[in-house]
């Protein structure tokens, strides 16, 4: 029985620390914000250096052959910094699909590609304003083109490819498109934390390539995601963390009545209830992480309660952390927004906190609990 | 990272289940009554401690010379994690095992921990703890119970309250104030007690499940020799403090219903014309109960982890009972709002008893062993660092102190 990381691991999650601090990535988030950027290219480009993108990626394809524990310590600190950048996206999901469902022949070509910064992808899926499903798909993939409208795409702009959950003849399907190819089109949509880009992309006989068997789109996407949830939840704890220490801090600093408002029960009690939501979720991120790390039978109910624990942890510590933070947490200029902005990202991004609660209970009528 | 025992927890696992397989029957799903009081069930504890005793299974992380084997932290762990899952006798010996145990422990005698702690381990002689008073909870520090020292020996006179268990124990540890001139926290002295003593009568309380586990306890004139003192006189709250951090690892988790039980109910309970596990409220709800479940759990394993690597838990262990508490109370409530007006009427059927013994004692489980308040400031003040409340009793002698209702 070891629940815990090991030395290596927690030594590369130090490091990883150590390097956002390094990089002020929370000023870096702020910028991007600010100015539109929608991504930080350049803090981009050092974690690409530092081969985060390739920890998952077999040596055969360039990258460093390790196992899912270790992108878990690295996202925990991607999410407790805000990394504006799109590592979700082209690690967790698209990275991931190219590894478990690719050819071959795309796994050459991408593989090493993804590793060294040249490609980044992302994961297309929703069409309108409701939750996709895998009957509401229109975007049609017929005779290796694709035609129709994805919308809300994280980091499509940065991204050279993506991965667009489709419809074919044979059911829905994922297909790879480049982004670069003529009939595609990437426009800015305007979001809730724009440190973070969402776009619309439009096919227009866009050329396209199938990933994975025909007609298992669904299910492909599904399992992709049972895995992903794992790592947003660990960005999530992460951001937990960090709005619950600056929600300790303040408390500690500022004065009401002559004495630390931190020394109020009021307060006291709303951050002690912080860090019970987060040590639940915590914890239940380590076991998601040890049945990810060994594709253990319970993944499914694994990963939906870490993902639906680490949800409602990082929504409760970053709404009161802004109220432990009165009228200044309400301001544009104290961190506090940024971290309520990027947990309904996360907790939006791969499906809402309704949608996991369902996907849990269904998982435990499969399994039975009883 | 990995959830497998190693080679030795595996064959301790084993020895721990296979004796447990030859002496005791598995859980199965019917209901049990919380049955802290009844006759029947403190002779079958008895016979259960016996037997674990004989076996040296009862306390088995203690020293062979007090009825141990000397079992590590972890191992301890283990037995506990398969005794669990077997419907074995619980409730009894709880506070003497895990509080009174450990004090004696620490402080008593060499003569005294051989006379008293193997037959607490034994389960023959059962022990109780007497803090908390009629103006004295969450603030225990605040009680007024007066040790007057007599020659070799101290005179006891005033009243304790929610003395659980005082009505079937032998022996009990006590904390009273033998100088209300000194601050509240510096007049106190720790003893331990016969129950028997001339002078102490225990009074049943009836809770509002209608049962009655704890009790009043007064003392009138009660004798106590010095050497039952443990540690030196003016160190009862520093005493007082090792028990409640034991109480808090030995109160643990809320006994009742879980999230199992609330979801095999709602596949077959009606809710309007289909199962109520069809009902988006009800899935949501057993969603985030599950959640709580394997957050608790899974915080133990980590617990685990840590001591079995011989690092020291982290404060984790500190969130269980709030958790805990809090979803029995809700779970009992979903039972009971599932069969609308009919949640009213008591019944012989087990699952509904269930639900409704639940929501009846929760709310006792979210005060007894620290209110949720008191827990939520331990939180607070020990693991993130808060400052502590300004104080109004501060630097007054205890007499001077306002308290209780007054």
């Amino acid at each position: 029985m070891n629940l815990d990381f090991s030395d290596d691991q927690k030594f590369l999650q130090q490091e990883a620390r150590k390097f956002l601090d390094k990089e002020q990535t929370l000023s870096r988030n702020r910028s991007v914000l600010e100015n539109s950027n929608k991504v930080d290219k350049e803090l981009w480009k050092k974690i690409v250096d530092l081969g985060w993108t390739g920890i998952r990626v077999p040596e055969d394809y360039g990258g460093l052959g390790l196992g899912h524990l270790e992108l878990c310590v690295i996202a925990e600190e991607l999410g407790r910094f805000l990394a504006p950048v799109p590592f979700s996206s082209s690690v967790y999901l698209f990275t991931e699909a190219i590894i478990n469902y690719a050819s071959d022949e795309i796994k050459k070509d991408l593989l090493p590609k993804l590793v060294s910064g040249e490609v980044v992808g992302t994961l297309a899926i929703t069409e309108s304003f409701q939750a996709p499903t895998s009957d509401n798909i229109e975007t049609l993939s017929e005779n290796g083109t694709l035609n129709g409208k994805k919308i809300g795409v994280p980091d499509a702009e940065i991204a050279t490819h993506t991965i667009v959950v489709c419809k074919t003849n044979n059911g829905i399907s994922l297909q790879l498109v480049d982004l670069s190819s003529s009939g595609v089109t990437v426009e800015h949509q305007e979001n809730i934390d724009e440190s973070r880009g969402h776009f619309s992309i439009a096919f227009e006989n866009a050329k396209c390539d199938l990933i994975g068997d025909d007609g298992s789109g669904w299910d492909l996407y599904e399992l992709l995601i049972n895995q992903a949830a794992v790592l947003f939840a660990y960005e999530q704890i992460g951001g937990s963390q960090a709005s619950l220490d600056m929600a300790i801090n303040y408390a500690k600093e500022r004065y009401a009545f002559g004495r630390p408002i931190g020394s109020f029960q009021a307060i006291k009690h709303k951050l002690a209830d912080m860090y019970v939501a987060l040590t639940l979720a915590k914890s239940n991120c380590y076991y998601a992480a040890w049945a990810l790390s060994t594709n253990a039978s319970d993944l499914p109910s694994a990963s939906a309660t870490a993902r639906v624990s680490a949800t409602k942890a990082f929504q409760l510590c970053s709404k009161e952390n802004i109220q432990t933070h009165g009228g200044n947490g309400f301001t544009w200029e104290y961190d506090c927004h940024m971290f309520y902005r990027r947990s309904k990202l996360l907790s939006l991004n791969i499906g809402s906190l309704s949608n996991w609660r369902e996907k849990l209970v269904i998982s435990l009528e499969q399994s039975n609990i009883n | 990272m990995d959830f497998n025992d190693t080679p030795e927890q595996a064959k301790f696992r084993k020895t721990c289940r296979e004796w447990l397989e030859k002496n005791a029957k598995h859980k199965d799903n019917a209901s049990k009554e919380p049955s802290f009081a009844n006759k029947d069930v403190l002779e079958e504890a008895k016979l259960w401690q016996k037997k674990k005793y004989d076996a040296g299974w009862a306390m088995l992380h203690w020293p062979k010379e007090y009825g141990g084997i000397g079992a590590s932290p972890i191992e301890r762990i283990i037995w506990a994690n398969e005794e669990s899952k077997f419907d074995v006798p619980k409730g009894i010996f709880e506070i003497g095992l895990g509080m009174c145990g450990p004090v004696m422990m620490q402080y008593a005698s060499e003569e005294q921990k051989e006379r008293y702690l193997p037959p607490m381990a034994e389960g023959k002689e059962i022990w109780c703890q007497l803090f908390s008073e009629p103006s004295a909870g969450s603030d225990v520090a605040g009680l007024r119970s007066k040790a007057v020292q007599d020659g070799d020996k101290w005179i006891i006179n005033g009243q304790k309250v929610w003395t659980s268990g005082a009505h079937f124990s032998d022996y009990g540890i006590l904390v009273v104030r033998h100088d209300p001139e000194l601050e509240k926290h510096k007049g106190l002295t720790f003893f331990f007690v016969d129950m028997k003593s001339p002078g102490i009568e225990v009074k049943p309380i009836k809770q509002i499940t209608g049962g009655s586990s704890f009790n009043e306890v007064y003392f009138t004139d009660v004798e106590i020799p010095d050497s039952q003192r443990l540690g030196e006189i003016g160190d009862g709250w520093k005493v007082a403090i090792t028990t409640l951090m034991n109480e808090r690892l030995a109160v643990g988790d809320a006994d009742g219903v879980d999230v199992e039980d609330a979801f095999r109910w709602a596949k077959t309970q009606d809710s309007l014309g289909e199962p109520l596990l069809n009902n988006k409220a009800a899935r949501s709800s057993i969603a985030d109960w599950y959640c709580e479940k394997s957050g608790l759990k899974n915080t133990k394993l980590r617990t685990m982890s840590a001591l079995s690597k011989g690092d020291t838990p982290g404060p984790e262990a500190s969130i269980t009972k709030i958790v805990s508490a809090g979803k029995l109370q809700d779970i009992g409530n979903f039972g009971i709002d599932s069969l609308d007006m009919a949640g009213m009427l008591k019944t012989d059927d087990p699952d509904i008893k269930k639900f409704q013994m639940a929501w009846l004692g929760a709310p006792g489980m979210r005060i007894a062993g620290g209110t949720d308040e008191i827990l939520r400031n331990i939180i607070a003040e020990r693991v993130l660092g808060l400052p502590q409340e300004p104080r109004a009793d501060k630097g007054l002698a205890y007499k001077d102190i306002p308290s209780g209702n007054s």
